[in-house]
């Protein structure tokens, strides 16, 4: 469903998408029925002149099925939804395919500081690429990305991937992504981190091989002229983790 | 204190006109009466909803017409905005659900229903008001001071809630804690004194399976209460700490652990959803069954199925939390607990639509309400699912979809659930009726525009528009066609529904003081706060009543009539 509205720009999208839909269809139908006999109780059962309401205490085995049915068939498909979710949960969030390359992605109030790593593919580089509020990457590739953040706790969203996650200052919190289509699409920082929190947006930029590699060789410093640069990751620490 | 004892020696010289007529201020701000202290609760409640209102006026006009000059407050910055949220989400579940469905409800009707004349601590009891008034003032008081009200949200994540350097409150952020802290405190000492008057003060012949439902319900949620805010009682000084005397509990940088707070707050925070929602639902109980003239379906169901969804609603707390950052492992256990959770509910509201099968039902404005409450509160059960199951929830993780969910649960519980429970004993409360017609149309006016607010914010959540953002034109994908329109619509309904709420108040205290005077029992109905007066003198009942039967045998066979009031002997009948 969610597809009519927002593209699937990452292979995990249609997997979350699709268990969405099972979702929907599942509790929709227990919806509709209760919802059904709700309103044809209350319609049926209007008071007339008359006619006294029946005396049912629910307590006996016929009439408990009322709460019976309704309790194994809740626990059925709770058990559904279960595998199905944890199994797109397994996929996004517990496993990390071979990356072809990785990401850091350095968050603080209120900008996001992309780290790619260049030509020699490989991060804390000379030759790494900085860019604010910008995240290219190589459609069909799978990107390992090191979240971390310099103050509070933010949120990398990217509703086009379908990837949430959030940044704790302190930690490295790592995750994966492969992109599927080419275009821009909205990064979004989805935790409250102070009054700059609404403008907090940035673009990831999906560009194919050719135009990655040019945008890389474009931008990449020249690492003779450079001095090496600090490790990026001189993120405050701070804590034990 | 001292003016309080100034005012309490002022009422006292009114004495001297009868020996039991004490004066205005003694009577009503300095009563220990449990019908008085729940009025306190309940105009309380109402007024912070006022504000509450006032607050989710000004930040959806936003979101509307960005950049407009609000009417009434003026042009909202970003600052504005957050500190806007923050304080309507605190206000309605802190000062709003709180005070009056649990505070207000079980003072009121605790007494009254099992048969006694008030609470076992009386004392303790007006002491708790005084604690929640004072949590309330502190809270306004957030608002007028340097740097203004605080903007982390209501569930205060530090780093930002911790330090005045990341959040530019650094009053607001103090005053906001010790405001819910003491709010704490004071509904830990009304739970105190609810469960011991109910374990202790029930009329004779009262077993605990004559127990009405609500009374039960607001039982079980002072206890999920109190054995869930403890954590974040301490959670809270701990913060305190970190922002005023420099510790760092939750600040990496000295050694914390910004991720602890959350796991204190959400253990609180999940269960107190309960604890607003089960004396929702025993309101609804009660209100069916009388306009149905039906017995409750399965008693002992009901009951075992609230324990239950308590027992568990303490297991539930990390689906906050699947994308914050904890061991992802842990996601799959509290998927599976949260769904689980679903059982117990949706046998409730089972049980409550088996509740309608074969009555007798009579559309009044109470049962409007209670009914409205079922039907809305399914599609916030429904929802839920898609935020519990770990999978889908990557996706719906704080976007609106989150938001809709969560008012259609906690609307239903805070409003529908109260204005059903102040319709329907409003005669009791007042000794006066409320106008049906006035209160239909409020009711009418009110469920539809609920409905036009919150069924655009689906679909904006779907679509990814995320939360607490001030200004959605910084975001290409979130203003592609239609999603603008529909952030207009919620507003416009949102609008509407403030407007109705007008209707609500002018009928409410029109009533108050110009209503046709009620009878008794003037839904017929069997529990035994009907057998006292309209309204009820202090002491309740002229003498305590005996029970002789459970409280929902309506149109039962051997009764003469369709009710059969539970102190009624059965002799009589």
């Amino acid at each position: 469903m969610i597809e009519h509205y927002l593209e699937q720009a990452s292979t995990f999208a249609a997997d979350i998408d699709n268990l969405i839909l099972l979702i929907t269809v599942t509790v929709g139908f227990w919806f509709l029925l209760a919802q059904f006999l709700f309103f044809g109780f209350i319609l049926k059962f209007r008071a007339q002149e008359g006619k006294k309401a029946q005396y049912i205490s629910g307590e006996n085995k016929k009439e408990k099925r009322w709460v019976s049915l309704p309790h194994y068939a809740t626990l059925f498909f709770d058990v559904l939804i279960i595998i199905a979710a944890i199994r797109v949960w397994q996929d996004v969030k517990m496993t990390m395919p071979q990356a072809d390359s990785t990401v850091r992605i350095v968050v603080q109030q209120w900008a996001w500081t992309f780290v790619h790593p260049g030509p020699d593919n490989k991060l804390d580089t000379a030759d790494d690429i900085r860019t604010v509020d910008e995240l290219h990457v190589e459609k069909d590739k799978t990107y390992h990305f090191e979240l971390q953040s310099r103050d509070v706790l933010h949120s990398f969203s990217v509703p086009a991937f379908r990837l949430k996650q959030d940044a704790i200052p302190g930690r490295t919190i790592k995750g994966w992504f492969k992109p599927t289509l080419t275009g821009g699409f909205d990064i979004q920082c989805t935790e409250i981190c102070g009054i700059g929190h609404g403008i907090m947006a940035a673009r990831v930029l999906i560009e194919n091989a050719a135009d990655h590699a040019a945008w890389v060789k474009a931008n990449a410093p020249q690492v003779a002229a450079v001095t090496p640069t600090a490790p990026a990751d001189n993120v405050p620490t701070g804590g034990s983790r | 204190m001292s003016t309080a004892t100034a005012e309490a020696g002022h009422g006292h010289s009114h004495d001297a006109h009868g020996h039991h007529d004490e004066g205005f201020i003694k009577k009503y701000f300095w009563s220990t009466d449990h019908k008085i202290i729940g009025f306190q609760y309940m105009f309380t409640g109402m007024f912070m909803a006022l504000i509450g209102g006032f607050t989710v006026y000004a930040f959806r006009m936003q979101l509307a017409f960005p950049g407009m000059s609000v009417p009434g407050f003026g042009r909202v910055t970003a600052h504005d905005y957050n500190s806007l949220v923050t304080t309507h989400g605190s206000v309605m579940i802190f000062w709003v659900a709180m005070p009056v469905l649990i505070a207000a409800l079980g003072n009121y009707l605790i007494p009254l229903m099992i048969g006694c004349d008030d609470m076992v601590f009386p004392r303790i009891n007006r002491l708790s008001y005084q604690i929640f008034l004072l949590s309330a003032v502190v809270l306004i008081a957030s608002f007028f001071v340097e740097g203004g009200a605080f903007g982390g949200a209501w569930t205060a994540y530090p780093p930002l809630s911790a330090s005045a350097a990341y959040n530019l409150t650094p009053k607001g952020a103090p005053l906001w804690l010790i405001a819910v802290a003491l709010e704490f405190v004071a509904f830990l000492l009304g739970g105190i004194n609810f469960i011991t008057t109910v374990m202790n003060s029930r009329a004779p012949g009262m077993k605990m399976f004559d127990v009405p439902i609500v009374v039960w319900m607001i039982i079980i949620a002072s206890i999920l209460f109190m054995a869930s805010v403890g954590p974040l009682v301490a959670g809270a000084v701990m913060l305190l700490f970190d922002q005023t005397v420099g510790t760092g509990f939750f600040d990496p940088s000295r050694g914390g652990d910004p991720v602890l707070w959350q796991h204190l707050f959400w253990f609180f925070g999940h269960p107190e959803v309960y604890v607003v929602l089960l004396p929702a639902m025993g309101v609804v109980a009660e209100i069916i069954t009388v306009f149905s003239r039906k017995k409750l379906f399965a008693y002992k169901t009901v009951l075992y199925t609230a324990i239950g969804t308590g027992v568990l609603s303490f297991f539930v707390w990390a689906h906050h939390q699947f994308v914050a950052g904890i061991d992802p492992r842990m996601a799959n256990i509290f998927s599976v607990t949260t769904l689980l959770i679903s059982i117990p509910v949706a046998e409730m509201v089972f049980v409550y639509i088996a509740t309608l099968y074969g009555g007798s039902i009579r559309l009044t404005t109470p049962m409007l309400w209670a009914l409205a409450f079922i039907g809305e509160f399914l599609i916030g059960g429904v929802t839920g699912i898609f935020l519990g199951s770990s999978g889908s929830d990557i996706y719906f993780h704080d976007t609106y979809f989150v938001i809709a969910h969560f008012h259609y649960t906690f609307f239903p519980i805070a409003f529908i659930g109260s204005f059903a429970a102040i319709t329907y004993w409003f005669p009791k409360m007042f000794g006066k009726m409320m106008n049906e017609t006035w209160g239909k149309v409020h009711f009418w006016g009110t469920i539809v525009s609920f409905n036009f607010i919150f069924i655009p914010l689906f679909f904006l959540g779907a679509r990814g528009d995320h939360r607490r953002i001030y200004d959605y034109t910084h975001f290409p994908d979130l203003m592609r066609s239609g999603m603008q329109e529909l952030r207009v619509l919620a507003t416009l309904a949102l609008i509407v529904l403030l407007a109705f709420q007008v209707i609500f108040l002018v009928n409410f205290f029109y009533s108050l003081v110009k209503g046709k005077k009620a009878e008794q029992n003037p839904w017929k109905a069997n529990t035994l706060e009907w057998v006292a007066a309209s309204p009820p003198p202090h002491g309740n009942f002229p003498e305590l009543p005996t029970v002789y039967r459970g409280p929902y045998e309506y149109s039962h066979p051997e009764a003469r009539d369709d009710y059969w009031p539970q102190n009624q002997p059965p002799a009589t009948a």
